[in-house]
């Protein structure tokens, strides 16, 4: 290939451009999942890699996506009238083709790693990640306020459920709703006394808020079991069919006939968490474009030019908290069906540190990046397991060298939320 | 249309406002001019209730809005252009106007933005383009824009000609004036460009620390020898 070819414009250079982010994609995700794999070694497991079949991945994608492309543009060239939008809209196109890889990716795991435990653990980790990200990415990415203390309505939504299952029967179904409820209640209680506060003002209220939770957790024994945390938490079954060799009702393996296998409830774990996640995406796409999400956007832009168009700038935060609380009360809920045990020490700050990482690091406000994000965060430390010792050096000196590349974070470009004439606007 | 008692207006212990009158009729444009600091924006932003009053009575259309929460007193028919535009820089053209139009709660919408679009036409050009990028003229246009999507009777400007090159301040002011005689919209302009102000307002008032000194039609205040030597030497 000459440089002569590829030039900006020509449909070839974005071409390879957009097998290149679609490789680059794969190839992270692929990377924990094909790249590595666990093998029992004298009855101890460890991990090894492949970097042979990681490589023929990436060769998959890459010419996979050129082809898929070409294919695509071929069929699409034959209405003229979609021809341009395709190309000039590139990033449009980009971070959708992106998008529905990952899905599709997400979805497909399970198929090929059915009976890796390992890999179906981690992506589900990776799953309540994002479910975090993407619910904080609410309150610092769009509405521009900034929440050290997230990780205590992750707490509220686990213990919600922990104790309204193991005290009062509760099923996860019946408890992740009211789990949701309580953390937004909770997040509303939390927003009031703040209101008036702003940047590190607020960042400190809320750390402080973070840490009074999980320290009454920690003491209040009779209450939430102090250190020892909660046990017993009974696991999600699937629409009342229990994961188990055998349960006083009908069990998952028996109904569908299959053999007893341990894998069936981490995988339901693994599409449980997909499904969750997707519900929050589809939630947050859709606040986005009502006024709702376009007051929180303003919110972060300008408080007092809202005040001046009559937006009520105390109802605007509360519903940004609310909104970001009940997300994490919901990923709290399947962190407690999930771990079956919780305690206190699940929901420390550097929890909250993460998460606020994953959506500094996606650049604010971007859904997409808060999955590729979660993805570096989430897999990077399993990767470093190798060093080791060495293992938050490897980490922070990643998170040093994205921040210095692309200080606005991997994906820091806004979409726009509406469009008065897509195929105009569009255009050139 | 819009009266001002006695307002005062406070920022912590500094008093901003002294026990200020002033009325603004209906179909009125009426400037007010002042040195720096002499508290006009703080006039404009306290009929907003930041800050709120510290004593004094607020009447818009007979009705005391004084009280009232800054959401509120937007749903009656008075909208403010800030200081300094105050776009949403990283949103679209598009997304500053709809939000514009909060007060109406998605009412009149497409009409509106119509309306906007007649009088900037360079605002529909670049409706998708983030607002932070748009020239200084082109932003406080969108901004006007913006205050107009709500329908407001009352206009509160401030400081329209901020930073702009004359060309544009001309287009500007023609626009203000269009807007008051053809839309029948009353006008409360706040401007350094006092000339310019005075020469399209009906009345004018002048402000120094907090205070009204001075009242009185457009042309008898471009006329005062005290006006001329605070606020026209410069450009005589
Ligand atoms: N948020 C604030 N907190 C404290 N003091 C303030 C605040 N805003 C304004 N002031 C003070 O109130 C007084 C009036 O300010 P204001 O902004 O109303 O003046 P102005 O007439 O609009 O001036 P300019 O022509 O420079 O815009 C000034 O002394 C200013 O320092
Ligand atoms: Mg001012």
């Amino acid at each position: 290939m000459t440089a002569a070819v590829i030039s900006a414009s020509s449909p070839l250079a974005l071409r390879l451009r957009d097998a290149l982010a679609v490789t680059v994609l794969g190839g992270l995700l692929a990377l924990p999942f094909i790249g590595l794999v666990t093998v029992e070694e004298g009855g101890a497991l460890t991990v090894r890699t492949r970097w042979g079949a990681w490589g023929a991945t990436l060769a998959a994608l890459f010419f996979g996506r050129l082809l898929l492309r070409a294919a695509l543009d071929a069929w699409r060239s034959r209405r003229p009238a979609r021809k341009r939008a395709v190309f000039s809209s590139g990033d449009a196109v980009l971070r959708r083709a992106a998008g529905t890889s990952l899905l599709a990716a997400a979805l497909l795991l399970p198929v090929f790693f059915a009976d890796n435990r390992y890999v179906i653990d981690t992506a589900t980790t990776l799953g309540i990640y994002v479910m975090l990200g993407w619910g904080l990415n609410v309150v610092v990415g769009l509405a521009g306020l900034l929440d050290l203390g997230y990780v205590a309505f992750y707490a509220v939504g686990a213990y919600t459920y922990a104790l309204l299952s193991t005290q009062f029967g509760w099923s996860f179904w019946e408890a992740l709703p009211a789990a949701g409820a309580l953390a937004a209640l909770f997040g509303i209680l939390l927003g009031y006394p703040v209101l008036r506060l702003r940047g590190d003002y607020l960042a400190i209220v809320t750390l402080g808020f973070g840490e009074i939770i999980r320290i009454v957790l920690l003491n209040w024994t009779s209450f939430s079991g102090g250190p020892n945390g909660i046990g017993g938490i009974p696991r999600p079954s699937f629409f009342g069919l229990a994961f188990a060799r055998s349960a006083e009702g009908r069990t998952f393996h028996e109904f569908f006939g299959l053999e007893f296998s341990p894998m069936h409830r981490f995988i339901f774990l693994y599409y449980l968490i997909v499904v969750l996640a997707l519900l929050t995406h589809a939630l947050i796409s859709r606040l986005r474009v009502l006024p709702t999400g376009r007051a929180w956007e303003a919110l972060r832009e300008d408080e007092i030019a809202c005040k001046a168009l009559g937006l009520n700038t105390t109802t605007v935060k509360l519903s940004a908290f609310a909104t970001g609380a009940m997300l994490a009360g919901f990923a709290g809920v399947f962190f407690a069906a999930r771990q079956g045990f919780i305690s206190p020490e699940s929901f420390t700050f550097s929890e909250s540190a993460t998460i606020l990482a994953i959506v500094v690091l996606g650049g604010m406000g971007s859904q997409l990046g808060v999955v590729l994000a979660a993805a570096v965060l989430v897999v990077l430390p399993e990767l470093g397991r190798q060093f080791a010792d060495y293992r938050m050096l490897v980490f922070g000196a990643a998170m040093v060298t994205i921040m210095a590349v692309k200080p606005t974070g991997l994906l820091a470009r806004r979409e726009p939320t509406v469009r008065l004439n897509p195929e105009r606007s569009a255009a050139p | 249309m819009l009266e001002l008692q006695r307002v005062s207006a406070h920022y912590g212990p500094i008093q901003a406002l002294v026990e200020v009158d002033l009325v603004v009729r209906a179909g009125e444009i009426v400037t007010l001019i002042g040195a720096n600091g002499a508290g006009k924006s703080t006039l404009m932003t306290t009929l907003f209730g930041t800050p709120r009053a510290s004593s004094g009575r607020i009447l818009l259309e007979g009705e005391d809005i004084t009280a009232l929460p800054p959401h509120r007193i937007a749903r009656r028919g008075i909208a403010l252009v800030p200081e300094g535009r105050r776009v949403f820089a990283k949103m679209s053209v598009y997304e500053n106007l709809l939000l514009g139009a909060t007060p109406l709660e998605g009412a009149h919408v497409e009409e509106n933005l119509q309306r906007v679009f007649s009088l900037f036409p360079v605002l529909e050009t670049r409706r998708t383009q983030r607002a932070g990028t748009l020239s200084g003229g082109e932003q406080q246009m969108l901004a006007i824009g913006r205050a107009l999507m709500s329908e407001p009777r009352l206009l509160l400007l401030d400081e329209p000609s901020l930073g702009l090159a004359p060309l544009v301040i001309r287009t500007i002011f023609r626009t203000i004036v269009a807007l008051n005689r053809e839309h029948g919209l009353t006008i409360l302009l706040v401007e350094q460009n006092a000339r310019q102000a005075l020469k399209i307002a009906h009345r004018g008032y002048v402000l120094q620390n907090g205070r009204i000194v001075l009242e009185g039609s457009g042309a008898a205040l471009l006329a005062d020898p005290q006006v001329r030597a605070a606020y026209l030497d410069a450009v005589s």
